[in-house]
C-alpha cells in the first residue's frame, strides 16, 4: 500500500480542473521552508532519482549546483515531454501544477537559484496554460524568485539538457557538447539544474512528508511512486501511478489488462527497449529494467513487430538534429534498411550490415539520441528475430503490417 | 601520461584526414567518419596524433588526458 499523502494523484479527479493554489494547501498545508540545503540531505536520504529518463540521483545534481552558485543559479523545470508514448508530465502539469510549482521553488531555494523556467512542449497547451496560471495564483512572498513558462518546440531531442539550455539562451533545442555540464555552465552561463517536473512533484512531496515515509513506497533503487504511461495494446491507455519497483504485469492490470494476446512490450518508450512479452510480465520499472521515460508499449501477437520498429527508427533518424555524422548518416541508412526489411525487400547481407552499423555508431554522437535508436533496433531483432528470419528469408511475415504506435513527421510541418 | 585522440562528433565533417595520418588509432564507419579506438597514444604516435589533431579542417580533433571525462 502506498501511504496517504505520498500519491502526487491524491486528491481531486484528474479529469477535474487543475488543482487551484486554495485547494492544494487545503489538502497538502502550505509549502515547507528549508534553512540552506538541507532539503538536499532530505531528498538523498529518499534515493528520488530523475524521470526524465536517466534515472540520476536528484541530490546528487542538486548539490553540484548549490556547490557552484553563488545565489545566481538557475532551475530548469523539464516538462518539454517530447516522446510521443509519454504521456505522465503533461497530466501531472495539468492536474497538480501548484505541486509542481511547489518542487520548482523547493529546488531553487535548495540551489540558491535566482530564477526558475517552466520549460512545457508547445503542443501541449493544458499544461502550459496550468503552469502560468499557477504561477499568477501565487502571492510575491511565496513566489521567492521570477518564474516563467518557456516554449519547446516540437523536437524529439528538445527534451535533452543540453538541448533545453541551449532553446533557452536564444539558439536552437539543439544537444551541445559537454564539458560544459549544465551544473557548471548553463542557462545565461550559470550553473543550472535541469529537472524533470515529476521528479520535482516527488521532491515537494518529500518534503511535506519526509524520506522515510516516501521510502515506504515503492523498491529499493525505486523509491517512492511513478507516473507511468499505458500505449497499445491496453484496456485503457492512460497514465497510472504505481509504486516505484512495480511489475510489468501489475501495470498492464492497472490499465486494466491486455486487449489481445500480447508478443512484446516496450519499456520506456522509443528510447527503451523492447521485452519479450514471457519475460517481461516480472520485471520490476526502475530495479531490473530502466524506467527511462516510464512508457509501455503493449504490442500483440497479431502485429509486425519489425514494420513497427522499421517506423519507429524512421522517426527517431528524422529526429536526429543533424549535427553528428555517425547519428545523421548512421541513423538514415539504419532507418532505410529496417524499412526495406520490413516491406520484404532485404537483401540477403541486410541483417549483417544492421548489426555491424549498430556496432560502429553505438556512443559516437554528441549526446545519447543515436544511442536509444540502436537499443530500440537491436532489442527489436532479438525479440522478433524468428519474424526478422522470415523477412530475411520470405519477404514478409503473415502478421498485420499496419503499425499501432505513431511516428508522427515533425520534419514537414516545421518547428 | 598517456594521451587519447578524441573528436568532437559535431565540428567534425568527415574529411577523413585523421585516418590517413593516424591509422594505428582512426579508421572509418561507413560513412566515412572516424571510429578512433580509444587506446592509448604514446612514443612515436604521439607526434602523428599531434599532426593529426593540426591537420583536421574543422578543428574536430584534439588530444586529451586519459580518463577526462566526455568525448
Amino acid at each position: 500500500m502506498i501511504a496517504t499523502g505520498i500519491r502526487l494523484f491524491d486528491g481531486p479527479p484528474l479529469a477535474a480542473r487543475p488543482e487551484s493554489l486554495g485547494d492544494h494547501e487545503v489538502r497538502l498545508g502550505p509549502r515547507p521552508r528549508f534553512a540552506g540545503g538541507d532539503l538536499i540531505a532530505i531528498v538523498d536520504a529518499a534515493d528520488l532519482r530523475g524521470r526524465g529518463g536517466a534515472s540520476f540521483p536528484t541530490a546528487r545534481k542538486w548539490a553540484a549546483v548549490r556547490d557552484r552558485s553563488r545565489g545566481n543559479a538557475v532551475v530548469v523545470a523539464n516538462g518539454a515531454e517530447t516522446e510521443p508514448l509519454s504521456g505522465k508530465d503533461r497530466a501531472l502539469m495539468t492536474a497538480r501544477p501548484h505541486l509542481v510549482l511547489d518542487g520548482v521553488l523547493l529546488a531553487a531555494e535548495a540551489v540558491a537559484a535566482a530564477r526558475a523556467v517552466v520549460y512545457v512542449s508547445r503542443d501541449h497547451d493544458d499544461a502550459a496554460q496550468a503552469m502560468t496560471d499557477a504561477i499568477a495564483e501565487r502571492s510575491a512572498s511565496d513566489l521567492s524568485i521570477p518564474v516563467t513558462v518557456a516554449l519547446a518546440p516540437r523536437r524529439y531531442v528538445a527534451g535533452e539538457e543540453t538541448a533545453a539550455i541551449a532553446h533557452l539562451n536564444g539558439g536552437a533545442a539543439r544537444p551541445t557538447m559537454v564539458p560544459p555540464r549544465p551544473f557548471d555552465r548553463g542557462v545565461d552561463g550559470r550553473p543550472t539544474v535541469v529537472q524533470n517536473v515529476e521528479t520535482l512533484a516527488h521532491a515537494a512531496v518529500i518534503a511535506r512528508h519526509g524520506a522515510d515515509a516516501y521510502r515506504s513506497a515503492g523498491a529499493p533503487g525505486a523509491t517512492g511512486t511513478v507516473l507511468v504511461t499505458m500505449a497499445a495494446a491496453i484496456h485503457s491507455p492512460g497514465v497510472y501511478e504505481l509504486a516505484g519497483g512495480s511489475t510489468i504485469a501489475q501495470a498492464v492490470s492497472a490499465g486494466g489488462g491486455a486487449t489481445s494476446s500480447v508478443a512484446a512490450v516496450l519499456v520506456g518508450g522509443y528510447f527503451g527497449r523492447w521485452v519479450a512479452a514471457e519475460d517481461a510480465w516480472d520485471l520490476r520499472l526502475g530495479v531490473d529494467v530502466p524506467l527511462g521515460s516510464a512508457a509501455l508499449a503493449i504490442f500483440p501477437h497479431r502485429r509486425c513487430g519489425v514494420m513497427q520498429t522499421a517506423a519507429l527508427v524512421g522517426f527517431l533518424a528524422r529526429e536526429s538534429a543533424r549535427q553528428c555524422g555517425p547519428c545523421e548518416h548512421g541513423l538514415a541508412s539504419l532507418a532505410s534498411t529496417a524499412n526495406e526489411l520490413a516491406a520484404g525487400r532485404a537483401k540477403p547481407r541486410d541483417g549483417e550490415r544492421l548489426q555491424r552499423w549498430i556496432a560502429q555508431i553505438a556512443g559516437r554522437g554528441a549526446c545519447h539520441h543515436p544511442d536509444g535508436a540502436l537499443v530500440l533496433l537491436s532489442s527489436a531483432l532479438r525479440v522478433f528475430a524468428a519474424d526478422v528470419n522470415t523477412h530475411l528469408r520470405r519477404g514478409r511475415c503473415d502478421r498485420d503490417a499496419t503499425t499501432m504506435l505513431p511516428a508522427p513527421d515533425w520534419t514537414i510541418r516545421g518547428r | 601520461m598517456s594521451s587519447q585522440v578524441r573528436v568532437n562528433p559535431i565540428r567534425c565533417d568527415a574529411y577523413g584526414m585523421c585516418t590517413e595520418m593516424l591509422p594505428e588509432r582512426i579508421t572509418l564507419d561507413d560513412w566515412g567518419y572516424p571510429i578512433i579506438d580509444g587506446k592509448p597514444v604514446s612514443g612515436e604516435l604521439l607526434e602523428l596524433a599531434r599532426k593529426a589533431v593540426a591537420a583536421c579542417p574543422t578543428a574536430a580533433l584534439r588530444l586529451a588526458a586519459r580518463g577526462e571525462p566526455s568525448r
